[in-house]
């Protein structure tokens, strides 16, 4: 009877969701395996890490006031008073993190590997547009304790936004909801972080993940090995193993290093010496303060913010400018010039922390 | 409506600054051309407060600046560098005349002349000692800056050097009966502390309890009420206690007879009891009723502060392990007050009284240590479930291990 029900139900959904096609095309699907098929698992891990940070994120959501008056006390009544609240707040905020390292490593090792190259252009681009939508979650995210440090970082961070030619004043006051970082910034800012974003994140999630199942994965440029392994359930085995391990991870980083809440912002008070951007801007924050005043007769700060843009444009846009690897052959001037950008960001990271005077 | 005067009224203070800096001076035209003292009152005199005021030399001492002839530049209006003797009646001569004053700043006070006269400077200038110290010695002479200016010799961190500079000069000060150590001994107070360290401006310099321009050394019975200006609490509660009485009989200056003077040092509790410490035992015998008082003092206090050092220990403790306890520190920061309060009533001497306040403070540190407690057990069950979840994840991280490990076994499939 029970068995009867169950294939009846069975049927209602796999005529109406093709549930047969995808399960036929699932048990279909393999993945290439070769010596570097370790750097497959961090896209898996990467959207795993995003599922965290949706679940956490909307539990935050139970006890967190965006008001600047309360903002900062719920982060304190979920961090105290909330049974495992600190755990969820924790596991939010340091999946963010490694989420976005994360991210960065994905982008390099798919950038070494060429597997950008002809026909997943558009998975390279939606993953560069996912990079760009998940730093702009941390930049929203990090203002929502209203804590001194976030507060004044937003500031700095915004003033540099400000300060482009042209759209700058505008796009500042658009980011900021008026002059300075108020009510409305904060109001603005969780509205980012919790309606458009992640819009925003969903549908590019969602193209990306397709392309890559129906692309299937790339495989280096001269890799001849032939082995592949099936996507269910090997890969995901695989995958689940990696997971597992970030899991603990987290776990440890949460215990030992809960994320704190710090000081309860205070637009009076003086900005504090050493402020600085969460690490994953930190690079462009150095850059920033090394710049002379002038180049030339331009403005150091604003032919820098420009070159990001410009850099970023072109990074996005690389699969469609590397002619070589379109070709399936070796491009190695774009492997230098992603070896120097590794280089570049790594190095002004650390610098931001070693030389903080700078 | 006539407009005429008024057009002419707007266009003389128009043009009235471009008539100004087109004025001669020739004081200024020769005095930088001679050498040593009397060039420098030439570049000195640019930043002197005066300036900003439209005075120039001319403004102290007379003449006629625009005139290139020195003899007609010194006319009878010229009355030269006073002697050091009629420095104060020479400032005076605006700066205690209040129409005068009005003109240029009628916010500053004008009763500076005859504070002077009643100060130990003054009285010492007046008996026929130039070594006292007159307006230049303090103020300075043609760069003289405003007290509000951080660079100014009376702007409050600068003061305790501006009076050193004679007071600690062994040689200058031979001849009078006061010592010269009080610059070192101020340095080394908790108001210097306050000063220098953390910046406070409020904190006291020497002008702040002997007086600026009628400074005078506080008598006996003056010291208390100098320090009263400060701190009024502590000192009512000492007007209330037996010590009033005693002191008084005694001759003994209040606050000055267990603190020091220009050496304050930041009080603390070993200050009291009956150890060799504290400052009880300099009057009160053992066995004797003060010396029983003094020991309970004592053990209030330290019962207290004990507490309250073990709460802050333990949430110190709790803050290490990453557990919020932002609300029990906030309740430990009252505690605080009560102990600073607890502190202070030992000048009154109640003991009763004392025991009520830390009574109530025992009872707000007995919630602070609970949270405390409470937050040091969730740090270990946090752990605890760490070691939990970490070995079901090391199991199922394993099994996986295995499972992947059998299916390399079997062999990948060839490329399709």
């Amino acid at each position: 009877m029970a068995n009867k029900i169950g294939q009846s139900v069975w049927a209602f959904l796999d005529e109406r969701f093709m549930l047969s096609k995808l399960i036929a095309f699932g048990g279909k699907k393999t993945v290439p395996e070769h010596r570097h098929s370790f750097w497959y698992f961090f896209g898996g891990i990467c959207l795993f890490l995003t599922g965290i940070q949706v679940a956490t994120g909307a539990m935050l959501l139970l006890y967190y006031t965006p008001h600047i008056d309360a903002a900062h006390e719920s982060v304190q009544f979920i961090m105290g008073g909330v049974k495992f609240g600190w755990l969820i707040r924790s596991v939010h905020s340091w999946t963010a993190n490694l989420l976005i390292g994360l991210i960065f490593v994905h982008m390099f090792s798919t950038f070494f590997l060429k597997a950008y190259r002809k026909p997943r252009e558009l998975t390279w681009v939606t993953g560069f547009l996912l990079l760009v939508v998940f730093m702009a979650f941390g930049f929203s995210g990090y203002l929502l304790p209203w804590n001194e440090l976030s507060y004044f970082a937003t500031r700095v961070g915004t003033d540099i936004a400000g300060s482009l030619p042209f759209i700058g004043k505008g796009l500042k006051t658009l980011i900021l909801g008026g002059p300075d970082v108020s009510q409305a910034t904060l109001s603005r800012f969780f509205w980012f972080h919790v309606a458009l974003l992640p819009l925003a994140a969903l549908a590019l999630i969602g193209i990306h993940v397709l392309l890559v199942q129906t692309l299937g994965m790339s495989k280096p440029i001269g890799e001849r090995g032939k082995k592949e392994i099936p996507f269910f359930p090997d890969f995901l085995y695989k995958d689940a193993l990696g997971w597992t391990l970030i899991l603990v991870v987290i776990g440890v980083l949460c215990v030992f290093l809960p994320w704190e809440v710090g000081p309860k912002a205070d637009p009076m008070a003086p900005t504090p010496l050493g402020i600085k951007p969460e690490w994953y801007f930190t690079f462009m924050f150095t850059t920033l303060k090394i710049l002379p005043a002038h180049i030339l007769s331009f403005e150091g700060e604003k032919l820098a913010i420009l070159g990001f843009m410009a850099g970023g444009l072109l990074w996005m846009l690389i699969p469609f400018l590397d002619r070589r690897t379109q070709r399936e052959e070796r491009s190695p001037l774009v492997t230098w010039i992603g070896l120097a950008l590794a280089a570049y960001i790594t190095v002004m990271t650390v610098l931001t922390y070693a030389l903080p005077k700078l | 409506m006539n407009i005429r005067p008024i057009r002419f009224i707007a266009a003389a203070a128009l043009f009235a600054p471009l008539l100004a800096f087109g004025q001669k001076n020739s004081c200024v035209e020769c005095h930088s051309q001679l050498e040593d003292e009397l060039k420098a009152p030439v570049a000195a005199v640019a930043a002197d407060v005066h300036s900003e005021y439209g005075l120039s030399c001319a403004g102290c001492h007379g003449g006629n600046p625009s005139q290139d002839d020195v003899d007609l530049a010194k006319d009878k209006s010229f009355r030269g560098a006073p002697k050091r003797s009629q420095i104060p009646v020479f400032c005076g001569g605006c700066h205690a005349d209040a129409a005068a004053m009005r003109t240029f700043n009628p916010a500053l006070r004008t009763d500076q002349l005859s504070q002077y006269a009643t100060s130990r400077h003054g009285q010492l200038l007046k008996s026929g000692d130039t070594k006292a110290a007159v307006c230049t010695d303090c103020h300075g002479v043609h760069g003289i800056q405003s007290a509000r200016f951080p660079k100014s010799m009376t702007f409050p961190w600068n003061i305790p050097q501006t009076c050193g500079r004679c007071h600690s000069d062994k040689r200058y000060m031979e001849g009078y009966t006061i010592p010269t150590d009080q610059l070192d001994d101020y340095k080394a107070s908790a108001h210097a502390a306050a000063l220098f360290e953390k910046k406070d401006l409020s904190a006291p310099v020497c002008n702040d309890c002997h007086g600026n321009h009628g400074a005078y050394p506080p008598s006996v019975s003056s010291v208390a009420s100098v320090c009263r200006q400060c701190h009024p609490s502590t000192g009512e509660l000492f007007t209330k206690s037996p010590h009033k009485k005693a002191f008084d009989e005694l001759g003994a200056g209040e606050c000055e007879a267990c603190h020091g003077n220009h050496k304050i040092l930041t009080p603390s509790t070993a200050m009291i009891g009956t150890d060799d410490k504290a400052v009880c035992v300099q009057c009160h015998e053992k066995g004797s009723r003060g010396f029983e008082a003094a020991a309970e003092l004592r053990r209030e206090i330290d019962g207290f502060d004990g507490g309250f050092q073990a709460a802050a220990g333990l949430l110190s403790q709790a803050k290490q392990k990453g557990v919020e306890v932002s609300d029990a520190e906030f309740k430990l920061q009252d505690v605080n007050t009560i102990l600073v309060t607890a502190k202070n009533m030992t000048h009154g001497l109640d003991t009763a009284e004392l025991a009520k306040t830390v009574a109530e403070g025992e009872e707000l540190l007995a919630g602070v240590r609970a949270a405390g407690e409470k937050a040091l057990d969730e740090a270990r069950f946090r752990r605890r479930g760490l070691a939990v979840t970490t070995a079901l994840l090391a199991l199922l991280a394993i099994a996986l291990a295995l499972k992947i490990r059998r299916m390399g076994r079997k062999g990948a499939l060839p490329s399709r």
